[in-house]
């Protein structure tokens, strides 16, 4: 393809703009107009009269996180319908995994329908990068990021390595 | 004896209207800055369970750099970076004395003044020590070692210098109407009414000249959209190298200037200490004067602070331009047709 050039005219700056005194009054115009319509709907609530709230402001700790539907969290290993893990311990996702996080011991299942099971599934959630490639990879759809939790702080390494009986409690 | 307790107690009450304000305004540049981008703000400081909208947080900061270790670069000149700080806050302290709080007063068949410092030219001693600030940004800068406290120093030398001339400029007009230096007779100059309605303060009779001090009083106290010598994002700035109790000072010594500036504007634009058709006489007289200067001086700060919370920082040729080329000429400019207006007015 042909580089092309598309040239792009700056506005034109009178006096009026070159002054900074109108366009000074504009901007103070528009924060004015912020402070006193939040300030009266602050009051108003404080009031304890019903009005729209006068900040954005998600208080964290306090009030639970707001995360986004598909929002990448802690890993959830799925079940089978008889409650059994999906997991056929093919190692792909721990292949594929960037922060090599995953460990997976594999170990005979006694299903003969099944090959392999997993008999550990480790995550190191201190090493996770919450890439999501372990979720594209997984051909049996046994692995997933949506367990919601986000506050996965430890006091020691050892305890962000997340184990299988972990992995697959339900948080939702 | 009388006269010395009450020079003292006006003395105290100008130390804290300013201190007192200060730290009022460490709150309200939170506060007002978070109310007018849809934010909360500070207001996680409580005392047992009580956050009072977070106005427990100046004295958390104050506690904070108090007990935060007091370090000294290695490299810095020892005595001369433990005075900078005082230097600064106290030349901005000083400039408080002359604002006249409030007018005359008789009360128990005295006359009381509610300036603490009356002299014949109040202008000139506030003008002199804002510029004496400057000593300590520049000594800060200069003797902490560290090249971007140095740059912050030039800059700060550079800006503050260039305001400084135009402030003078700038005051010139009001000035020579009013006919004085004394701040105390430039209040009174502005008690009268034009068409017995519109009372005649100077932001009436000097609009040009109320719009430049503004411009140039946030300029001459380092506030944004002049804040080049602190240049937070770029070089820090002049306390670059300051710590605990000595930064704080810096930063109260930057209230402080932005009070002074305000104060003045409020003097000498806004009719000071009066109300328009309100005598003031006696003890409720001198309250309500107080009063009335100090709502006053914050109605010029909030305007200030807004504009603070509302405008990005200028480029420093910019800064220079503005003042040199911009601000100065039209500060002569308005004095001159001020003088000749006069002239053919009489």
């Amino acid at each position: 393809m042909a580089m092309t050039v598309r040239p792009v005219s700056r506005p034109r700056r009178g006096l009026l703009e070159q002054s900074y005194l109108w366009e000074v009054a504009r901007g103070l115009g528009v924060t004015f107009r912020h402070f006193f319509i939040n300030l009266a709907r602050h009051c108003l609530r404080l009031a304890g009269l019903r009005a729209e709230p006068g900040a954005v402001t998600i208080q964290y700790p306090d009030e639970p996180a707001v995360l986004g539907r598909r929002a990448r969290t802690r890993h959830r290993l799925l079940r089978r319908p008889d409650g059994s893990p999906r997991c056929t311990a093919c190692l792909l996702c721990e292949t594929i995994c960037p922060a090599r996080c995953i460990r997976i011991t594999a170990e005979e299942s006694p299903d003969p329908a099944v090959e392999k099971r997993a008999k550990t599934f480790d995550i190191d959630l201190g090493m996770c990068v919450f890439c999501g490639h372990c979720v594209e990879a997984c051909p049996v759809d046994a692995i997933h990021m949506d367990a919601d939790q986000v506050e996965l702080a430890a006091y020691s390494r050892g305890d962000m390595i997340w184990d299988m009986p972990a992995l697959m409690r339900d948080t939702k | 004896m009388i006269l010395l307790a009450w020079t003292a107690v006006k003395v105290g009450y100008a130390l804290a209207f300013g201190l007192g304000l200060a730290g009022f305004l460490g709150w309200v540049e939170r506060k007002q800055s978070a109310v007018a981008q849809d934010r909360i703000g500070a207001n996680r400081a409580q005392i047992f369970g009580w956050r009072l909208i977070g106005l427990f947080h100046p004295i958390a900061d104050g506690i904070k750099l108090i007990t935060k270790e007091d370090f000294v670069p290695a490299r810095a000149l020892r005595p001369f970076h433990a005075l900078a700080p005082a230097l600064s806050l106290g030349c901005c302290l000083l400039c408080l004395a002359a604002l006249p709080f409030g007018g005359t007063v008789e009360v128990f068949g005295r006359v009381w003044s509610l300036q603490p410092f009356e002299s014949r030219v109040g202008l000139v001693y506030v003008l002199a020590f804002l510029a004496l600030g400057v000593h300590g940004v520049v000594m800060a800068g200069y003797v902490s070692g560290s090249n971007y406290g140095l740059l912050g120093g030039l800059r700060g030398a550079a800006q503050m210098v260039a305001y400084e001339v135009c402030m003078a400029a700038i005051l010139a007009a009001p000035m020579f109407l009013y006919g004085t230096l004394d701040l105390q007779e430039a209040v009174l100059a502005q008690g009268g009414y034009w068409g017995g309605w519109l009372p005649t303060w100077g932001v009436f009779r000097q609009p040009l000249a109320f719009v430049l001090y503004l411009v140039a009083g946030t300029a001459a106290s380092k506030r944004i959209p002049f804040d080049l010598p602190e240049g937070e994002a770029e070089i820090v700035g002049y306390h670059v190298e300051y710590s605990g109790m000595k930064f704080g000072m810096f930063m109260i010594s930057d209230f402080v200037e932005n009070i002074v500036v305000c104060g003045l504007g409020a003097t000498l634009f806004l009719g000071g200490w009066g109300i328009p058709f309100v005598s003031l006489a006696g003890a409720w007289g001198g309250l309500l004067m107080l009063a009335s200067f100090a709502v006053k001086t914050c109605a010029l700060l909030f305007l200030l602070m807004q504009v603070r919370w509302t405008l990005p920082r200028f480029r420093v040729d910019q800064l220079l331009d503005l003042g040199w080329k911009s601000v100065l000429p039209l500060a002569l400019l308005n004095f001159l047709a001020t003088v000749w207006g006069a002239w053919l007015w009489r």
